[in-house]
């Protein structure tokens, strides 16, 4: 009879176990009070990453004393978030509220655990572009409260004006006399992120774009105009200005050391680069046309299968689209607020003014479900053009075909 | 009975805690009760912990209760009274044993190579994500547009005769109230304060309270803004604000179909879980269906993978097989050598070679790219002076890299077991293969590699199978790199199979995801990973004849 006591033991760690499953690992006893609770005050469950829970606790704390609710946040890693979220929602144990990007969209509308929130006039109160970003099919799907952007980073010692053009950047750096002329991040794998703002300034943007801002699943990025900037990429690549052995790290790395003037990147290399007298300015233009980055939009989704829907609407339209939100989120992710007011604030920094200004003239990257097809095809070939690796117009149109076949797939 | 057993029997008995009982005793009692009902001190210590284990049980039962997973809850409560007939019948003393194994094999083996079985038969992925209740709330949600240039109306919920309905103040300053059955009709005596009503005659305004305990009934009432359909309805998202909106697209229950109402466009359920109109256009938000075998004819039949399909086989089986050859003579070897008992300082040496086991794989490789950069690797800064040798851009050096890179990680691994099993040859056998005149090389060819083969080849087809599903090491280097250039499909020179399912089944980002055809995928591969191991097996069953 003393032997059957391990035994015993054993099952105890069966029952954990299987406790623990009995909620697909998400805190099943948790989940059960929310909905308890929602008699009295009501009670909302909010996933948020680490640097924005700091910010997004203070306004649940205001909400909290003003309402009487409960406001429970989750700490998840925000490279989880996603597909997290999209296998959570279904089985009704997701959050009601979640932050998310922009980008995201198309993929959360497909699979309908997103649901549309009325912004109202509060709408014009938001830089355009991040709510154009958020709107599909005429339906606001979240609350903005970051947009960032990549821009031209000068270090002022090296080049004291801003380049206008691609040439003159290149110029001037080598001028400069730095071991680099101008750093762009670039990799094996191509980075179209990056380099899209070369691409578009040759007038070949990925998807063609509506009045309001909206992507149609058409590409636009092949013709004459992609050929151009694949030619043109080759011919960089060839003079040893661009380079697939520039990766991310390299690259931040020699822009720290003052390896060279001018680096293209966004507002999370900032904090590599202290010590450096630093300039934003413009992506200086490749070809005749204006140089667009993307923009990325942060902002809060809520679940289509809320339990508290009207709580989570509450929460986000009269409490985190206020400046002192706004604000708040800015000083945890150090990008600019989406709130007009709480940017214009912000501006006070010139280093958070450079990048807006830059965004102003951005466009929101597509997130319609087709771009999901685009990105495996379009940064590979990307670099092997700069590579040498292929020929560029032959290697351009193979792109888009392929990508044609995987959207047709 | 001889005396000899009686004395074994004597402090067996006396030396069990709480049974002062003669042997005689016990003997008699086994016909009607087992120790099972030996109500000793161990008996209540196995309550306690049966108790807890109930309690745990009751809670989860309870959690999967609250979260409606109704087979979790029908599982748990199996599982639970299993448990408690295990342990207090007399009738179940192996099951004892078995239990805690069987459930845990259950939960974490069987049910999940059955749901991947399952998935691989359905179209669960991008646009099939969920059940076909939520696809249709989600696509009415998302149909729903708020009518161009209306204005936002400050709103209270109210409750008339029992039903909940909206008031809101026109800008006019009117009251207007009306419920999802009576459109919005002015009030007169109706109190206004700040902007909101806060009275209305024949209706009582529900607090916030009350407002939230019915949340859902909130959300969804629409009150119609006037007897004309067409003006649409007023709806609420915080219950603070109402707006007025149309309904682009109608669901009819009983037809189960969705209308268009501006094109009149009628969509019925089709059997891949989409609403299709007759034009074939189907509605974006879809749902999880079974599709049969079309998963495995997808994976087989689309003519775009079949070329790139064969390479990546053929080398995904290279790839395994040197890397297990490779790591296993580099690690007997080294073993050999370091077994030598005239070394000096041999457990410095063998702690040194074990250093690459130490280090996680995800890190290493990663590290392993950046040293094998072109331009700024540390092995062409330093070993081919400044040489721009392609290490992971060319197909060929890339596939060498990565061999190379996974024999650095896997050797220290083989050295191990192969030291082990050194250390273990029975020492008989090599003085009677010394007497019997035989040299270094025929004593180790004819007597140490056949017993050491003996042990270690289970961990070579274990080995086998790990690398054949090496995916760390290919997606942390290369990524499947250098893509084929003639192939319209992102995979590449180093993609193994593994890698391959990661990147058709767009779990990367990089595709639409489709988890059906990654499960199909995955059984493909298990299959063949699950035959070469079985015959290999066979295989070496011969080898243990040798011991």
């Amino acid at each position: 009879m003393r032997r059957s006591i391990p035994l015993v033991a054993a099952t105890l760690g069966l029952a954990l176990t299987l406790a623990a499953c009995s909620g697909s690992g998400d805190e099943p006893a948790a989940d059960s009070t929310t909905t308890a609770a929602a008699a009295d005050g009501g009670s909302l469950t909010i996933w948020v990453d680490e640097t924005r829970q700091d910010a997004v606790a203070a306004a649940a704390a205001t909400f909290e004393k003003e309402t009487g609710a409960t406001v429970e946040l989750v700490l998840k890693n925000f490279g989880d978030i996603r597909a997290d979220f999209l296998a959570q929602v279904p089985t009704g144990e997701g959050p009601d509220i979640t932050v998310g990007a922009h980008d995201w969209l198309g993929e959360l509308t497909t699979n309908g655990v997103v649901a549309p929130i009325e912004l109202g006039d509060k709408a014009s109160e938001f830089e355009p572009v991040s709510i154009e970003a958020f709107t599909q099919d005429g339906q606001v799907y979240g609350l903005p409260y970051a947009v960032e952007n990549i821009a031209l980073i000068r270090n002022t010692a090296l080049a004291a004006t801003a380049p206008a053009t691609w040439d003159e950047a290149v110029a001037a750096g080598q001028a400069a006399g730095s071991k680099y002329p101008i750093l762009i991040q670039t990799g094996v794998e191509g980075d179209p992120y990056t380099y899209y703002p070369l691409q578009t300034s040759f007038g070949a943007p990925v998807f063609t774009q509506n009045d309001d801002g909206t992507y149609n699943p058409e590409l636009a990025l092949g013709g004459e105009n992609g050929n151009a900037f694949a030619t043109w990429l080759q011919a960089q690549g060839a003079a040893g200005v661009l380079s697939t052995d520039i990766t991310y790290d390299i690259a931040v790395d020699a822009f720290a050391k003052g390896e060279s003037p001018f680096i293209i990147g966004g507002p999370w290399m900032i904090d590599s680069f202290e010590g450096l007298d630093l300039a934003i300015d413009p992506i200086p233009a490749a070809g005749s046309q204006p140089a667009q980055p993307f923009v990325g939009v942060s902002g809060f989704y809520v679940s289509a299968q809320s339990k508290n829907a009207l709580l989570a609407n509450d929460f986000l339209v009269n409490y985190m689209a206020t400046e002192d939100a706004q604000l708040a989120l800015y000083e945890a992710g150090n990008r600019p607020p989406a709130l007009i007011a709480a940017a214009d604030s912000a501006a006070a920094d010139p280093i958070t003014d450079g990048f807006r200004k830059v965004g102003a003239a951005a466009v929101p990257m597509p997130s319609i479900p087709e771009m999901g097809s685009v990105w495996a095809f379009w940064g590979v070939t990307e670099a092997n053009i700069i590579s040498g690796a292929a020929e560029p117009v032959a290697a351009w149109e193979k792109m888009v075909t392929d990508i044609e076949g995987a959207l047709g797939s | 009975m001889s005396t000899p057993q009686s004395t074994l029997d004597g402090p067996v008995s006396t030396g069990a805690p709480g049974d002062g009982e003669p042997p005689a005793g016990r003997a008699r009692r086994g016909g009607d009760g087992s120790h099972a009902r030996n109500y000793s001190r161990g008996f209540f210590v196995k309550l306690a912990i049966i108790a807890l284990v109930d309690a745990l049980g009751v809670l989860g039962v309870m959690a999967a209760w609250g979260q409606s997973s109704y087979g979790i809850l029908a599982s748990m409560v199996a599982l639970l009274v299993a448990a408690n007939w295990v342990y207090f019948s007399k009738r179940a003393l192996p099951m004892k044993y078995i239990l805690p194994g069987l459930a845990f094999l259950l939960v974490y083996q069987v049910y999940v190579v059955v749901y991947t079985g399952f998935v691989a038969f359905t179209n669960y992925g991008d646009g099939h994500n969920s059940t076909k209740e939520q696809a249709i709330e989600a696509l009415l949600i998302q149909n729903e547009r708020r009518v161009e240039g209306s204005q936002a109306y400050p709103l209270t919920v109210v409750e008339v005769d029992g039903e909940l309905g909206f008031a809101i103040v026109t800008t006019d300053g009117d009251v207007q109230v009306g419920t999802a059955d009576s459109p919005l009709t002015t009030q007169d005596d109706a109190t206004v304060t700040d902007g909101r009503v806060s009275e209305v005659p024949g209706a009582s305004v529900l607090d916030r309270n009350a407002v939230l305990a019915q949340q859902d009934a909130v959300t969804t009432l629409r009150v119609p803004f006037s007897d004309d359909p067409e003006d649409g309805s007023i709806r609420t998202q915080d219950a603070r604000t109402g707006y007025v909106y149309t309904s682009t697209l109608e669901y009819d229950a009983q037809a189960d179909t969705m209308t268009d109402t501006t094109t009149g466009t009628v969509y019925t359920p089709n059997d891949h879980g989409q609403f299709e109109a007759e034009d074939g256009s189907t509605l974006a938000v879809g749902w999880r269906v079974v599709v049969g075998f079309e998963n495995f004819t997808t994976a087989f039949g689309d003519s775009r993978y079949a070329g790139p399909f064969v390479k990546i086989l053929i080398w995904t089986f290279a790839f395994a097989v040197i890397s297990v050859a490779s790591t296993f003579l580099l690690g007997l070897f080294l073993a050999m050598v370091f077994n030598d008992t005239r070394l000096r300082g041999r457990k410095i040496y063998r702690t040194l070679l074990i250093l690459p086991y130490a280090i996680p794989g995800f890190l290493a490789a990663l590290v392993w790219a950046g040293l094998l950069n072109r331009s700024y690797g540390f092995i062409n800064q330093v070993f081919f002076n400044g040489a721009a040798i392609p290490w992971l851009t060319d197909p060929w050096l890339a596939k060498v890299s990565v061999i190379g890179v996974n024999l650095w990680l896997g050797f220290p691994y083989m050295f191990l077991i192969c030291t082990g099993a050194l250390q273990s040859l029975p020492t008989d056998v090599l003085e009677a293969a010394k007497i019997d005149g035989a040299g270094k090389l025929r004593t180790w060819r004819s007597v140490i590699l056949p017993l050491l083969l003996v042990s270690t080849a289970p961990l070579l087809i274990s080995s086998f199978a790990f690398n054949f599903n090496n995916f760390t090491l290919i997606y942390m280097l290369t990524k499947g790199g250098p893509r084929f250039a003639d192939a319209s499909v992102p995979l590449g020179h180093t993609d193994i199979l593994i890698s391959m399912v990661y990147s058709v089944s767009g779990i990367d980002g990089t595709a639409p995801k489709n988890y059906g055809l990654a499960s199909a995928l995955s059984i493909v591969i298990f299959v063949i990973v699950a035959t070469i191991s079985a015959l290999a097996f066979r295989r070496t069953r011969s080898l243990e004849e040798i011991s």
